[in-house]
């Protein structure tokens, strides 16, 4: 996503890129985009006859002394007062509408960009901190909104009043228009070449700006460890390294960005100069009038204003640009493959699965599955033990689809699995993760989460198959306390339990536990096998545990070392064998 | 947001003001140049001298370059002063959050300190930038523009200011409404915080059951919410500006309609209503340019007082002095010590627990206990009637190991959490080598623990620094502690072995190895007191219990307090602690509590069955 190694050429055409798609993504506001330009127009418009009616109301006056025609004058402002109401108030559609606009836009792009999200291998999230993801989401999306829709309006109308200057200053002194055909592309030339610098300057106040949050946000979730440790202060020292590079990006960012603006507006001050001298110089030669000099310059003014303006929006639209690159970025990233056109729904599993001759690694060249053959029957309990990082938890990435193998097959039914659609794949799977994980919501909605007919009922009836219910029931609010994100009162073997009982709640063929009881103390755990026995009746089930006492009940029992299985058999079988299983069941006891 | 003026920014009021300076002698150079061309048109141009006309041209560009000068220099100025303010305060908030204490933490939620330390200083920056460097030339206008037009007709003038009080109002009224409204719309930007946070964390899970449509609604509804608000306050923002619109235009209508009168009476001149309306324009702009800033402002606040609401936090866990001398305290100690022996004796109905006191007691008099609870209650949050510890009081010397086994959610992780004074307990004592935690500096009473708990952290960095955590350990230190921990073998496997970097949360390792790092992380400075939450429950029991033995060779003479979940890994802990309910039901050795404590031995025979 960094896209800083590249070439400044393919940097030009991405910028373009970029301008290109939030064009397309305003594009989806067209009426009201329309709509707003008319009202821009409307509202100046309005604004114009003001002066007009002014001019009017001032000749009434203009008889004197004891000459004023004060019905004129009041006739004429009372005009002028609704002039400027009506012109107000379409001043203030004019605003609802970009605000409508711009907000729409943003809540498109936020929503899009999240969705991206949710399609991201789960790898994705393992090299790209939660920081950053938040500073894209938030930050940038807020910064392209801040300028996008306000600014394209500011444009389209300084385009309009500009053609409209310009054409009434060739009407009036061609010879002087002149000048302009040497400050005009002077002017251009510089805020080009003033922006081609600072482009990668914002580029670079964003990114900073995303590393330093990035951190901010593994910090201040290893909050409680640091503070343990005392690394407050160290931990302070590393952020501000990170604050002083986000704090100077910012800076020159800001700076040089902020050079555009007086410099056009030195070219037009420069323009100015130059028409005043010439005009006087072409008035000496008997060429111009006075008349025409003032009316000339007034135009100028008018020419040069909006320019100016111009210049000013342009830093702003740099650091969208910017901002808008790192979205698109993300949502440029490389979600997990489509499932085939032709892939088949699975349905009526019974929960059969194969794994032939299977290899994969994470990164290439760094196998972790070397020719991982085996088949679990319907019904049947399936067992992997080995050491840590013996590749177990890669099994499971493997067995849901997280990923793809290198080389060989997972089939459930006979169906290869790259074949089947993902959703239908994993609905097969219930599935109690190492990591546990809880969302902010009532305990209800966390345990119904993963089947949406379950009722009440069911969830009380899962609640309590997972021995989690009295422990509920003793919250005050029961099901329907709220679970905050950091929930103090839970624990983790809390948690464990919860994520249990959704799993109950799944009516899926397959089960995949993985170390998911390693937190329930001992005692519920014997409870817990029981009520799993029951629900796991006909249904295949993996466990990845290194406790014997779950596994001695495995129908089959895989011993997986350095992603190879080295052994399998039932419990009894390889406790005979006297290998490495024995090994390990003994350790238990030393 | 007035303190964060006061405390932050009115350092750089100095620096600030001469940046102002230039910027005003820069926007006078600027406002010359048309005065300079009129003076061309109307003076010399009539007077027809060539050279005076290539003067006064030159003194044009002269101006433009001042101004242009001027202006570069004074927004740079700023840029810097904006950049060093956000800079102090985004330090000050990310060291105040490190310091939090956990009920503050759990106060504030996460989500909202992340985006007050990023968002909302973000905001700040932005405005402080901006205010500087557009904040000159509407003021310069304004002003100029109503000292104009008083010196043309005073009477005119005084129409147009007589609109300033309702201008204000207007200004007030909205930023009434507004600012709170701003203030609700960061509050929706915690809630953006929340989801993105919690779906990143549980990707897995969400794939797993296919709720990728369910998690998108629930963004759709943040997401919704965030632009309601955003669009609520937008809305109100933009009322100020027709509102001046109509109220200075409505202003100009009295304008010419007092002037109408005054020319009637002969007082007035209709060049000067002329003239008036023109500057009345100028002002007119430099009105609604202060409106635009006014819009910034109202934003700016609502996130300074976001951000100085988390800066005034008070200090909790303050240190407090010593209330006895040292001596003293020891001394009391082993009475406290003998009490809590005798409390638990009485609860408990057995004899051994009080003679295992009376032997810590004796048998090392001259020191006193590493750790002793005496009557500790807690609760996390106060008026919540629901206790989750009640009266416990324990006591293990220096050396001595103490297992705490239980069922989830009986409260074996407050225990530590109040060890290590991350909580403050709501009543009775817990003394630390004697003395009364809250009397410890804290650093002092850190560096006595090395800790890990259960949702451990690992971070995106090299496993040495994982280790390490940047305390001043060498690399000897550091492989000493893996290798202890039993990481020695798989780290030395990786490709830059210790050097080796880890991907965020450590999601490269296994959750084995990521509970071995975080061991080693404990170990490594040799800690007084080592405490391990449940931190070996993805070891297979090969590998656990050559961890134990281990970590007793390595450190001897270190206390030690495991939580677990399995018999086997406390087995032999001089103290077990058996908790229900966050009360203490048996305490004792393990043979003890086999005799005397009925959950104990359930769970005992549950997990060790016939073996013993």
């Amino acid at each position: 996503m960094e896209k800083q190694d590249r070439p400044e050429q393919s940097k030009r055409r991405y910028s373009r890129r970029t301008l290109i798609r939030l064009g397309q993504a305003l594009m989806k506001e067209r009426w009201r985009m329309l709509l707003a330009l008319i009202c821009t127009v409307g509202s100046n418009l309005f604004a114009l006859i003001g002066p007009r009616l002014t001019g009017y109301a001032i000749e009434a006056i203009e008889g004197g002394r004891g000459q004023v025609d004060f019905a004129r004058v009041g006739y004429y402002a009372s005009w002028m007062a609704i002039f400027y109401v009506v012109s107000a108030l379409m001043a203030y559609g004019l605003q609802v509408l970009m605000i409508t606009i711009s907000r729409r836009v943003v809540f498109t792009m936020r929503q899009e960009l999240f969705e991206k999200l949710l399609t991201l291998p789960v790898g994705f999230f393992d090299v790209h901190q939660t920081g950053d993801i938040i500073s894209r989401i938030s930050y940038d999306i807020d910064t392209v909104n801040a300028s996008l829709s306000n600014d394209l309006i500011q444009l389209l109308t300084t385009v309009i009043t500009v053609a409209g200057a310009l054409a009434m200053m060739v009407a009036i002194s061609p010879q002087l228009v002149l000048v302009f055909a040497f400050t005009v592309p002077l002017s251009f030339f510089l805020t080009k070449y003033i922006t081609g610098k600072t482009r990668p300057l914002f580029r670079e106040r964003s990114a900073k700006l995303g590393k330093l949050n990035g951190f901010v946000e593994e910090m201040i979730t290893g909050q409680k460890t640091l503070k343990v440790y005392s690394r407050e202060s160290y931990t302070i020292g590393r952020c501000d390294e990170k604050n002083e590079e986000a704090a100077e990006a910012f800076y020159r960012a800001e700076y040089y960005g902020s050079i555009v603006g007086p410099c056009v507006n030195f070219v037009n001050n420069l323009s100015l100069s130059l028409t005043g001298v010439f005009g006087a110089l072409l008035y000496l030669a008997g060429r111009m009038t006075i008349g025409d000099i003032s009316s000339f310059v007034l135009y100028s003014r008018k020419f040069s204003g909006p320019i100016n303006e111009a210049a000013n929006i342009l830093s702003e639209l740099q650091s969208s640009l910017a901002a808008a690159e790192r979205v698109f970025g993300l949502m440029d990233e490389l979600p997990e493959s489509a499932d085939r056109a032709d892939a088949v729904t699975l349905s009526q599993v019974q929960g059969s699965v194969e794994l032939s001759h299977v290899e994969f690694g994470y990164q290439e060249g760094q196998t972790v599955i070397h020719d991982l053959s085996l088949t679990a029957e319907p019904g049947k309990l399936i067992a992997i033990v080995g050491h840590t990082g013996a590749g177990k938890t890669t099994l499971i990435n493997l067995l849901m689809r997280f990923y793809d193998p290198n080389r060989g097959c997972v089939s459930v039914e006979g169906t290869d699995a790259r074949d089947a659609t993902r959703k239908s794949l994993r609905a097969s799977y219930a599935m109690v993760l190492q990591d546990t994980w809880l969302f902010s919501g009532t305990i209800y909605e966390n345990l119904a989460y993963g089947s949406r007919s379950a009722g009440r009922r069911e969830v009380e009836q899962a609640a309590r198959a997972a021995y989690i219910h009295s422990f509920i029931m003793r919250l005050p609010k029961g099901y329907d306390t709220v679970l905050t994100d950091e929930g103090a009162n839970i624990s983790k073997g809390q948690k464990q339990l919860l994520t249990i009982a959704r799993a109950m709640l799944l009516d899926a063929p397959m089960l995949i536990l993985d170390e998911a009881t390693s937190n329930v103390d001992t005692r519920t755990e014997v409870r817990i096998q029981k009520a799993m026995r029951n629900l796991m009746k006909d249904k295949t089930c993996f466990v990845i545990a290194h406790r014997l006492s779950t596994i001695q009940n495995a129908d089959w029992i895989l011993v997986v070392d350095g992603g190879e299985v080295v052994e399998q058999g039932t419990h009894q079988e390889l406790m005979e064998k006297q290998g490495y299983y024995r090994q390990m069941y003994e350790a238990q006891y030393e | 947001m007035r303190n964060i003026i006061t405390v932050y920014i009115r350092p750089y009021f100095r620096r600030m003001g001469v940046g102002f300076l230039i910027k005003f002698a820069g926007t006078i150079m600027d406002l010359c140049i048309p005065y300079i061309l009129a003076y061309i048109i109307d003076t010399v141009i009539p007077a027809g001298d060539r050279l005076r006309v290539l003067e006064w041209g030159l003194g044009m560009l002269v101006c433009s370059a001042l101004a242009v000068s001027g202006n570069i220099i004074a927004n740079r100025r700023a840029s810097r002063v904006a950049a060093d303010i956000i800079k102090t305060i985004r330090h000050d908030v990310f060291a105040r959050i490190m310091t939090l204490s956990g009920s503050q933490m759990d106060a504030l939620t996460r989500p909202s300190l992340i985006s007050r330390m990023t968002s909302d200083t973000y905001e700040l920056q932005q405005v402080i930038a901006r205010i500087q460097r557009l904040g000159v030339r509407a003021p310069i206008l304004l002003t100029g523009g109503v000292i104009v037009t008083f010196t043309l007709d005073w009477a005119m003038a005084l129409v147009l200011t007589a609109l300033l009080p309702l201008l204000v109002l207007v200004t007030v009224l909205v930023s009434r409404k507004g600012i709170p409204l701003y203030a609700k719309l960061r509050e929706s930007a915690d809630g953006m915080v929340r989801v993105v946070r919690e779906d990143v964390a549980g990707i897995r899970v969400i794939k797993a059951l296919s709720k990728t449509d369910y998690e998108t609604e629930r963004f759709r509804e943040v997401n919704q919410s965030m632009t309601d608000q955003d669009k609520k306050a937008g809305m109100v923002m933009a009322v100020t500006n027709p509102s001046m619109n109509i109220l200075l235009n409505l202003g100009l209508v009295c304008v010419i309609v007092t002037g109408a009168f005054r020319v009637n009476a002969g007082t007035g001149e209709v060049g000067k209503i002329l003239a008036f309306t023109t500057y009345f324009t100028i002002i007119l702009n430099a009105m609604l340019s202060m409106t635009r800033m006014f819009e910034m402002i109202s934003r700016a606040i609502a996130s300074g007082d976001r951000v100085w609401e988390l800066l005034a936090m008070p200090e909790e866990l303050g240190v407090q002095e010593p209330v006895h001398e040292f001596a003293e305290a020891a001394n009391e100690t082993g009475v406290t010590c003998k009490a809590a022996g005798v409390s638990a004796e009485s609860k408990l109905g057995y004899e051994s627990a009080a003679a295992g006191g009376d032997g810590v007691e004796g048998g090392k008099e001259s020191c006193p206990p590493a750790i002793l609870f005496d009557h500790v209650n807690f609760s996390y949050y106060t008026g919540r009637e629901e206790q989750v510890l009640t009266d416990i009081s324990f006591c293990v010397g220096r050396g001595e190991m103490l297992g705490i086994i239980g069922e989830i959610g009986s409260g074996k992780s407050t225990i530590l959490n109040l060890m290590m004074r991350l909580y403050e307990a709501d009543s009775g004592q817990i003394r630390i080598d004697g003395r009364d935690i809250r009397t410890w500096r804290p650093k002092e009473l850190k560096q006595k623990f090395g800790v890990v708990f259960q949702n451990d952290m690992i971070f995106e960095d090299t496993i040495a620094e994982n280790v390490t955590l940047g305390r001043p350990l060498s690399s000897q230190e550091v492989s000493d502690a893996l290798c202890c921990a039993q990481a020695g073998e798989f780290v030395r496997a990786r490709r830059d072995q210790q050097e080796d970097g880890l991907s965020i949360r450590g999601a490269n390792l296994s959750g084995g190895q990521r509970q071995r790092v975080l061991i080693a992380r404990a170990l490594a400075a040799r800690p007084e007191i080592l405490i391990l939450d449940d931190s070996s429950s993805a070891l297979d029991y090969k590998t656990d219990a050559s961890l134990r033995r281990a970590i007793r060779a390595y450190l001897p003479d270190t206390t030690l307090v495991v939580v677990a979940q399995r018999v086997s890994s406390i087995l032999h802990a001089d103290h077990i602690l058996v908790l229900e309910n966050g009360r203490m039901i048996g305490y004792g050795t393990h043979e003890e509590l086999l005799e005397h404590c009925s959950v104990y031995r359930e769970i005992a025979h549950s997990q060790m069955g016939e073996v013993r």
